[in-house]
C-alpha cells in the first residue's frame, strides 16, 4: 500500500484479488447440538502464511471449529469461506489437510502402505504417489519406521504418520487438532519446527492447543472458552490489551472480563428489560480484514 | 479423450476403488487368523453336515446345495459390518470424506475386497463338497460356486449396511440374530415354504435369502441352467445393489 495526500491507495494486488483473501474467514458461526450449543456465533479470519492457535480449555468447541472449518460439521447458522470457497467445496479437497485429534491412519497396515493408500485417495497415481510418499516420510521424519505397522509405533510416531498423510497433496491450509496432546517435549519441540517450516514454505496453520504456553510459538491467536470466542489478535496485542504477561493470565483475564460483561448485560436487560448489548468489534479503520484484532470484551485496564 | 471424459462422468473413481479394495485386502491378510477362519469356516460347516447325515444320504443331497445360499452370508456379514465399522469409529472414513474421495468409491472398493475372498471361499466349498464328501447334484457344479458367491454379496452388502446403525462392534454382531438369522430359519431349510402360514410364507417371500436357498435347490434338481435360477440370481444381485446404494448414503460428511 503506498499513501498519497491522506488517502490510501491500494496497489494492484489489492484485496478483490484471491491472493489476499484470507485462508479462512468465518463469520457468526454457530453450532447447536441437540439443546447445546457448541459454537455461539463465531466470527474470526485466518490471513495465509501463518500460524494461527486456537487456544482454549478441553470441550470449548475447538474441534467442532475446527470441523467447521474443513466442512465436516453441520452448522446451524454462520458461513465459513476457505481459501475463497465455502468450507467443505469440491475444490478445497486436495487443498485443506485435516489432522484429526485422534491419528486417524490405519493401524493393521504398515506406514508406507497407509500413505501410499491416502496418497491414491488424494488422487495421485504413479511416480507423483511415490514422489509424494517419499517426501512426507522425510518431512516427518519416518524413514527409520517406513515398514512398520503403525500399531507398533510409538505415540508420537503414531501422530507424525497422521501428519504425514495430511501433508502428502501439499496442502495451502492445515488444520490440525491438538497435535501435540500427550507427547514428550522433545517431540512437540520437534514437530513445532516441522510446522514453522511449512509456514515459512507458506501453508496456513491452523493449530488447535489446550496449552496455553504453545500460544508463544503462533503468530496469532484465538482464545475460545464453552463455545465464544473470546479474543483474536496476535500475541503481543493480546498481552499489551490485556496488560499480562504471558498468554495464560491473558486468557484468565479475558474470561473473568467476558463473564463480568456477561453479568452487567444480564443485570442491565433485567432492569430495563432491553436486550444485552455487547460490545462487538473494535472498529480499526483501515485495516485490512484478516489483520483485524477482536476482542468479545472490552478489557482495556 | 473419451477415456478420461468417461471416468469423471462415473459416480466413482476406479483408481480410489481399486486403491481401497487392495487396502482393504492387505489390511486383511495381516489378520492371519481371520483369513484363515473366514476361508475355513463353510469347508468346516459342510463337514459338520456330512457327519450330521451320513445315515441318510438323501437328506444331505437336499439341504447340501441349499446352506451354499446361507452360510457365505453369515460369514461375510459379520466380516464386513465389523471392519466397515472399524473404519467409520476410528475416524478414517471422515478423513477420506475431507479428500477427493466418494462415497461410492469406498463401498465398491470393499465390495471388490471383500468379492474376491468370496470367490475364494466358494471355490474352496464347493470343490470340498463336490469332491471328498461327495455331494451329488444334477446340475453343473459351477452353480454351487455361484450360489456362494451371491449370499456372500448379500452378507457383505447388509454388513455394509448395518455398519452405519451400529455404535460399536457388539451392536454390529447383535444384529445378526435380528437380521439374518429370522431370514436362515423362514428361507425354506427346515420347513417348506408352502407349507408355512400365509403371512409367514410372505415374509420368507421378501427375503434375499429364500432366493438364494431357492436357486440352489434349483441347481441340485435340474440338469443345466433353469429360468427360475436365473431368475433367483438377478433377484439377490438387484438386492445386493439396493443395499450397497442404501449403504453408501449413510455414509456423511
Amino acid at each position: 500500500m503506498t499513501k498519497h495526500s491522506g488517502v490510501v491507495h491500494q496497489t494492484e494486488t489489492s484485496a478483490a484479488l484471491p491472493g489476499d483473501l484470507p485462508a479462512v474467514a468465518a463469520y457468526g458461526l454457530r453450532v447447536v447440538r441437540g439443546r447445546h450449543t457448541v459454537l455461539q456465533d463465531v466470527s474470526f479470519t485466518v490471513p495465509r502464511g501463518c500460524i494461527v492457535g486456537l487456544l482454549g480449555p478441553s470441550g470449548c468447541g475447538k474441534t467442532t471449529l475446527l470441523r467447521s472449518v474443513v466442512g465436516v460439521q453441520q452448522t446451524t447458522a454462520g458461513h465459513v469461506q476457505v481459501l475463497g470457497y465455502a468450507a467443505g467445496a469440491p475444490q478445497l479437497r486436495t487443498r485443506v489437510g485435516y489432522v484429526t485429534q485422534a491419528p486417524s491412519v490405519y493401524a493393521d497396515l504398515t506406514v508406507l502402505e497407509n500413505l501410499r493408500y491416502f496418497a491414491a485417495a488424494l488422487g495421485m497415481r504413479g511416480w507423483r504417489r511415490e514422489d509424494a510418499v517419499v517426501r512426507v516420510v522425510k518431512e516427518v521424519d519416518l524413514a527409520s519406521y517406513a515398514d512398520k505397522l503403525v500399531a507398533r509405533l510409538s505415540g508420537g510416531q503414531y501422530s507424525r504418520v497422521s501428519l504425514a498423510v495430511a501433508l502428502l497433496n501439499k496442502p495451502d491450509l492445515l488444520v490440525m487438532d491438538e497435535p501435540t496432546v500427550g507427547l514428550d517435549p522433545m517431540v512437540r519441540r520437534e514437530l513445532w519446527l516441522v510446522f514453522q517450516r511449512l509456514a515459512e514454505e507458506g501453508t496456513t496453520l491452523l493449530i488447535s492447543s489446550h496449552v496455553m504456553d504453545e500460544a508463544d510459538r503462533c503468530d496469532r491467536l484465538l482464545l475460545m472458552r464453552s463455545g465464544r470466542l473470546l479474543a483474536g489478535a496476535d500475541r503481543e496485542t493480546l498481552l499489551e490489551h490485556t496488560g499480562c504477561d504471558d498468554v495464560e493470565e491473558a486468557f484468565m483475564h479475558l474470561v473473568q472480563a467476558a463473564s463480568d460483561a456477561e453479568e452487567r448485560a444480564r443485570r442491565r436487560a433485567a432492569e430495563q428489560s432491553l436486550l444485552p448489548a455487547l460490545p462487538g468489534f473494535l472498529d480499526q479503520g483501515g485495516a485490512p480484514e484478516a489483520e483485524r484484532t477482536y476482542f468479545a470484551a472490552d478489557t482495556a485496564r | 479423450m473419451s477415456g478420461v471424459r468417461l471416468a469423471e462422468r462415473l459416480p466413482f473413481s476406479p483408481t480410489i476403488t481399486g486403491a481401497t479394495a487392495v487396502r482393504v485386502l492387505q489390511q486383511i491378510s495381516r489378520d492371519k487368523g481371520s483369513t484363515a477362519l473366514l476361508l475355513a469356516i463353510p469347508c468346516m460347516l459342510m463337514v459338520l453336515l456330512k457327519l450330521m447325515f451320513h445315515d441318510s444320504e438323501a437328506t444331505f443331497e437336499r439341504v447340501g446345495p441349499q446352506v451354499f445360499g446361507i452360510f457365505p452370508v453369515i460369514v461375510m456379514y459379520l466380516v464386513a459390518s465389523v471392519s466397515t465399522l472399524r473404519e467409520r469409529t476410528t475416524g478414517t472414513a471422515e478423513r477420506l470424506l475431507t479428500m477427493p474421495v466418494r462415497r461410492l468409491d469406498i463401498v465398491l472398493g470393499y465390495s471388490l475386497a471383500f468379492a474376491f475372498l468370496a470367490l475364494l471361499q466358494a471355490v474352496l466349498s464347493t470343490l470340498l463338497s463336490i469332491g471328498p464328501l461327495g455331494l451329488d447334484i444334477k446340475g453343473p457344479a459351477y452353480l454351487l460356486m455361484v450360489i456362494a458367491m451371491l449370499g456372500a454379496l448379500l452378507g457383505l452388502a447388509l454388513g455394509l449396511l448395518v455398519s452405519a446403525f451400529a455404535r460399536n462392534e457388539f451392536q454390529a454382531v447383535q444384529f445378526l440374530p435380528a437380521g439374518v438369522l429370522p431370514q436362515f430359519l423362514v428361507c425354506g431349510l427346515f420347513v417348506p415354504r408352502d407349507e408355512m402360514y400365509g403371512a409367514l410364507s410372505a415374509v420368507a417371500k421378501a427375503m434375499p435369502m429364500t432366493y438364494a436357498v431357492q436357486a440352489a435347490g434349483e441347481a441340485a434338481t435340474h440338469t443345466g441352467v433353469t429360468g427360475l435360477f436365473v431368475r433367483d440370481a438377478l433377484l439377490i444381485l438387484g438386492c445386493v445393489v439396493l443395499v450397497l446404494v442404501a449403504s453408501a448414503t449413510t455414509l456423511k460428511r
